[in-house]
């Protein structure tokens, strides 16, 4: 038995297949995987990641702080409302979890972190929070929906009054604003336009009923790790974690270097590796019939003689729905040939390699 | 969801059915609450005619969109045909298990009858105490 989300019940009634994460017990799909996949890409979508951790930053120097513990640099939010994805890294350079952060006021920022990682990621700020002063502070009155997809933002948007609505609209792209007793933000985790919903754990329920009935489809962690894939977006855990550090995780454009005097965690590690290189995250298409998959051995060529050297893993493979093939996120040696070997059970497969994202805003950015 | 278990088959605690098609040959696929647990099927690879299979023997392989799974046979013998229509709708399992999703027929050995396989109920009742 695991945690459960204020929505709990409403996703078993509605025949959700539940599985474990990160020790929640969360909904995998509710029928077809495929079927809520595609509705996000087409119409809208409906997710509850409720599992994921709000933290409340508060403090005079709660600025400060963020720039000496992230990665990325919250000078960057200069507008109350905006957002900033970053790591949070170990001195030696490791992703200790990657997390969105919103500039609220001076003395207050807003961190969602995911829910595997949330203990520790608690211990690190509160570690780190004490001698600024700053108090860290988890929300767990809170529940989050992910309304995803072309359509997602006129649907959330007609559930409110019309000045709310009008609030709603506006908020541009990786922004967010209260509305009501929302928190509501334009960001997500699939790719496709749309909000993700901080609101009172007590409304959660209402509010994914009101959705759903607008004709927004109900969408387990299945789909969301399909959708997440195809845009090129990475999952804690598999494509990253404390052993790996972001350069070799294709998130290098999250870390600030600029400006070279601000001194944060992991800042002299990444600057070293940053020196010697390192390996990358590239993207992988499957030439052939099959399915990539998280571990699949990567070697160099050429296709159809031996598999020469090895070159990397796959962190991440799946079946894109959009593209109708195998798709996957693989670290590999810098300056990888432009066609690759994968190893599925025990047989060479050509696959292309490609720069990520694969699809964004419902269309294939690979042929 | 409830579960399709035809009477007239026999299955596998690995979740293959077997249909005897009584001239020597028995035709192969899994069941409904394989596929179901499977989820989405994207790809399908089944064993080329003519290959010889031992009972037991990882033969074939199934992959939803979210993990791959084998397929073993439940007899010894050759396969005589296989279904080539999943390579291009491998959603055939999904929707027809125990008809337009078979995998492949086997031509049956003159070895000793494999099995035993279970009954209808039997395999109802395993899935149910499984489950």
């Amino acid at each position: 038995m695991g945690l459960k989300t204020p929505l709990y019940d409403i996703h078993v009634s509605s025949g959700a297949k539940i599985i474990d994460f990160g020790g929640w017990d969360m909904p995998l799909s509710y029928g077809s995987q495929l079927d809520e996949h595609r509705a996000v890409r087409r119409d809208s979508g409906l997710f509850d990641v409720s599992h994921m951790c709000v933290v409340d930053l508060t403090g005079a120097r709660v600025r400060e702080f963020l720039r000496y513990v992230l990665a990325n640099d919250v000078a960057k939010l200069t507008v109350p409302g905006t957002a900033l994805y970053s790591c949070m890294l170990t001195p030696g350079g490791g992703v200790i979890d990657d997390l969105i952060v919103y500039f609220l006021t001076d003395a207050w920022f807003r961190m969602v972190v995911n829910a595997g990682t949330r203990g520790k990621d608690l211990k690190w700020l509160e570690q780190h929070a004490a001698p600024f002063g700053v108090s860290v502070r988890e929300r767990k009155d809170l529940a989050i929906l992910a309304v995803q997809g072309p359509l997602a933002r006129e649907k959330t948007a007609a559930l409110l009054s019309a000045a709310h609505r009008e609030t709603a609209l506006r908020i541009p792209r990786f922004s967010g604003a209260a509305v009501d007793s929302w928190f509501l933000a334009r960001t997500g985790y699939t790719g496709e336009d749309g909000f993700e919903i901080m609101l009172p754990a007590e409304e959660a329920a209402t509010v994914w009923r009101a959705l759903v009935a607008r004709g927004v489809m109900a969408a387990g962690l299945g789909a969301r790790d399909t959708l997440r894939l195809e845009a090129g977006m990475s999952l804690y855990g598999s494509d990253m974690d404390e052993s790996r550090n972001p350069l070799e995780s294709g998130l290098a454009w999250t870390v600030a270097f600029e400006p070279g005097e601000r001194d944060f965690i992991g800042r002299a590690a990444l600057e070293h590796v940053r020196a010697q290189g390192c390996d990358e995250m590239v993207g992988l298409v499957l030439e052939e019939r099959g399915v990539l998959r998280n571990h699949q051995p990567v070697f160099a060529g050429p296709p159809g003689k031996s598999p020469g050297l090895k070159i990397g893993e796959i962190t991440s493979g799946t079946f894109s729905p959009t593209l109708n093939r195998a798709i996957a996120l693989a670290r590999v040696q810098r300056g990888a040939p432009a066609r690759v070997l994968v190893e599925i059970r025990g047989q060479p497969h050509a696959a292309r390699v490609v720069k990520p994202p694969f699809v964004r805003n419902g269309k294939a950015l690979i042929e | 969801m409830s579960e399709n278990v035809p009477d007239d088959l026999q299955y596998t605690r690995t979740h293959e059915w077997i249909r005897d098609l009584g001239n020597g040959q028995v035709e192969i696929g899994i069941t409904d609450h394989a596929q179901q647990a499977l989820g989405d099927l994207v790809f399908v690879e089944v064993p080329q005619v003519g290959r010889e299979l031992k009972a037991g023997e990882a033969c074939a392989v199934v992959e939803s969109v979210k993990a791959a799974s084998d397929v073993y046979s439940p007899v010894s013998g050759s396969v005589a045909a296989r279904n080539d229509a999943l390579s291009d709708k491998p959603e055939l399992l999904n929707s027809d298990p125990y008809g337009q999703g078979w995998l492949m027929r086997v031509t049956r050995g003159s070895a000793p009858a494999d099995g035993p396989f279970l009954k209808a109920a039997e395999y109802a009742q395993f899935v149910k105490e499984a489950g």
